[in-house]
């Protein structure tokens, strides 16, 4: 299977305020890494899941993947070609063939669009009007399991889970080769947030799309996703084949990440790796090993030495003392 | 005195919309045991957040309430004005959202806001100051008193919702409601919280009110669980009766659905087959006939009475034996 997305190195900055605000601050650059030396790839019609702490810089990898975001460094290939370089109309083009999904549903449906027009937006901002959009709309609508007439609510009407499927259907409308979607299930009951995932693997099985998944609940990724990656502070902590990363983790983080996950069982014997201390500031990233101020096998080394990268094909980690 | 903090009766919601009156809550029964800790759980749409609504009194303009009452340390709020009901909002009960930022000011500093909550208390600018200092320290943020002159955008997401968890409790609140509090957060800070607001309710003795779609965090959180259903209340119980003898037909559905119980990778995972009903034109008899397995001939015409199925155990549905 040949790769659709080859992304190396990426990194992506975000300037913070003033150069006086981040003196006071103690450090002497005015800008912070939201992702760094991020690399991985996507085969085509799988699915790669993004994990990892909030505010790890899950959702700007995505952007950065989708052209909204500039990268400082590194290089995207989208079927070979360099997203990062590529110039309005070529962008345009990418633009057709992916889709994204929203972190925030309701804030990312305009308020005075009806349904009906909010999933057939995708038509006219790519000027494809021919198309018969009452048609579009319910078959969309068909598609996410709602029912036709609500393409006549407005988005405050819908429920945090109707909100969430207007989006899938959205992005859905254009028949797109690459689907990003940040936290496509959150907020959603686990019926509903099966039948989104079932609808996304369905589309992957006919048409072959491959998908790039940001989510934080752990019970979904076993199920949907091929590979996955670990994030912590902006940079991947580890990734492999998602069957590896449930059965053999072997970076802390990660293994906090999973024992954390609550059971739907009032007496369920719970066995956590407890991480300690606050998430670290981008404005002061700790030496060595990011993750040593709050792991909880930090031993000798970790604190002043980056970690090395332990590299199985499929299975990537970097850490001084994997377990 | 009733042993309820919060006791809601016969409740109902309804929305105006152009394709007529959409009945949001139906004859809601619920009641908050004083210092347990309820959860809400139910199908996307099935009126969870409508119910948090008409608790605070602050619904939809194209709501109604044509039916109920909700007894809050008995007084029923619905007869309460505006002002009155404001005076509650931020001291006896409070409210976390699922976003944090829609409870935080962007432009002012977390300190100003957490003295701001407390004007109507009879102290000095530096005690609330203090008392800000000690929350945003029982919600585990290090080094208050310097976090105090920071403004929401320098704090990550999971401290953001700790400092709205920190606001909503320096009232002291009677009840603390939260709607899907933990739905943006990764699994290491959604049990950071949920342990944060078990130790919380411990010391400080408030009862909560949590609506999530994470059974798993219900089953760690909670000593009630309350299950709906398209605007109706379907089940309740003790978390642990409705987990290990869920009773009505939806609830067993539901927990059949969690991916977390299925051991088998699989490219797909259960739903539960079927639409809901539609809440404009509601279906005679149960409302959750339709995608029911084990339908008799009465569920088409009779709504199901409100019955104890086991001591402390309730479920609306004729298929099951009192
Ligand atoms: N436009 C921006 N300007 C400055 N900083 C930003 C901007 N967008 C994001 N950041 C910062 O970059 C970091 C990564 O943010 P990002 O939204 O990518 O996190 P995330 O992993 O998606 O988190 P979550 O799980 O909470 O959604 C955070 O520290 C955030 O504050
Ligand atoms: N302002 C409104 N006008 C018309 N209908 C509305 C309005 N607000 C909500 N609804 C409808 O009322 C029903 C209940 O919505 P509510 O937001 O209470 O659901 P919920 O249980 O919180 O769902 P979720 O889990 O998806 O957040 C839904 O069918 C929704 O579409
Ligand atoms: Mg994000
Ligand atoms: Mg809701």
């Amino acid at each position: 299977m040949s790769n659709i997305v080859e992304a190396c190195n990426v990194r992506v900055r975000f300037r913070i305020h003033g150069t006086l605000q981040a003196l006071l601050k103690g450090s002497k650059d005015p800008f912070i890494d939201a992702v760094r030396d991020v690399s991985f790839s996507i085969r085509e019609g799988e699915t790669f899941t993004l994990v990892g702490e909030s505010g790890s810089g899950k959702s700007t990898l995505a952007m950065a993947l989708a052209g909204l975001h500039k990268t400082a460094e590194g290089s995207i290939l989208f079927n070979g070609e360099d997203i990062t370089k590529m110039d309005d109309e070529a962008m345009q083009s990418y633009r057709k063939k992916i889709s994204f999904m929203w972190q925030n549903p309701v804030g990312s449906l305009s308020p005075r669009l009806n349904v009906g027009s909010l999933i057939t937006e995708p038509f006219h901002i790519h000027n494809l009007k021919q198309k018969d959009l009452k048609a579009e709309s319910d078959r969309l609508l068909q598609l996410v399991g709602l029912p036709k007439h609500f393409s006549e609510r407005y988005p405050h009407q819908l429920s945090g889970g109707q909100a969430r499927r207007v989006g899938v259907a959205r992005a859905l409308a254009l028949h797109p080769k690459l689907i990003i979607a940040d936290e496509p299930t959150a907020g959603l009951d686990v019926s509903v947030q099966g039948e989104i995932l079932n609808l996304l693997n369905r589309l992957q099985d006919e048409l072959g799309v491959s998908m790039f998944v940001i989510t934080h609940n752990l019970n979904i990724v076993r199920h949907i996703s091929d590979r996955t990656a670990i994030m912590y502070l902006g940079r991947f902590v580890e990734q492999g084949d998602t069957d590896n990363i449930f059965a053999k983790a072997k970076h802390p983080y990660t293994l906090a990440l999973l024992s954390a996950n609550p059971e739907a069982d009032p007496d369920a014997k719970i066995n956590r790796i407890e991480l300690k201390g606050e998430v670290p500031s981008l404005m002061m990233r700790p030496t060595g090993c990011e993750f040593h101020t709050r792991c909880p096998f930090v031993s000798s080394g970790c604190s002043d030495q980056f970690p090395p990268v332990l590299n199985e094909g499929k299975h990537w980690l970097t850490c001084h003392y994997p377990r | 005195m009733s042993d309820h903090v919060l006791s809601i009766k016969d409740l109902s919601v309804h929305y105006e919309t152009n394709a007529g009156v959409l009945q949001a809550l139906r004859h809601i029964n619920l009641d908050v045991p004083k210092g347990s800790i309820v959860g809400v759980v139910g199908e996307s749409g099935c009126g969870k957040s409508t119910l948090i609504s008409s608790i605070i009194r602050l619904l939809a303009e194209n709501a109604t309430v044509p039916n109920g009452s909700i007894e809050f340390e008995d007084e029923d709020l619905l007869k309460l004005g505006q002002e009155e009901m404001r005076a509650i909002r931020g001291s006896a009960m409070s409210i976390v959202f699922q976003d944090p930022m829609s409870t935080l000011n962007p432009v002012l500093s977390i300190g100003r806001q957490m003295v701001d909550v407390q004007y109507r208390d009879n102290k000095t600018y530096a005690e609330k100051l203090q008392r800000s200092k000690e929350m945003l320290e029982s919600v585990g943020i290090p080094d208050p008193a310097g976090r105090l002159k920071q403004f929401p955008h320098e704090f990550s997401g999971g401290m953001q919702q700790r400092i709205s968890i920190a606001m909503a409790l320096q009232a002291n609140p009677s009840l603390l409601i939260a709607d899907e509090p933990t739905t943006a957060l990764d699994a290491t800070l959604e049990v950071q919280i949920v342990h944060l607001l078990k130790e919380l309710q411990k010391n400080m003795g408030c009862s909560i009110l949590f609506i999530s779609h994470h059974l798993g965090v219900i089953a760690e959180l909670c000593d009630f669980v309350v299950v709906m259903y398209a605007g109706e209340v379907v089940e309740e119980g003790s978390v642990r009766d409705v987990f290990y003898h869920p009773a009505h037909p939806y609830t067993r559905k539901l927990l059949q659905c969690d991916p977390a119980v299925i051991v088998e990778k699989s490219r797909h995972l259960p739903t539960i087959p079927g639409e809901i009903p539609n809440l404009i034109e509601v279906p005679r008899g149960c409302v959750f006939r339709d995608r029911c397995d084990s339908a008799l001939a009465q569920c088409a015409t009779q709504v199901p009475e409100w019955d104890e199925c086991q001591t402390g155990h309730f479920v609306s549905c004729h298929g099951v034996d009192s």
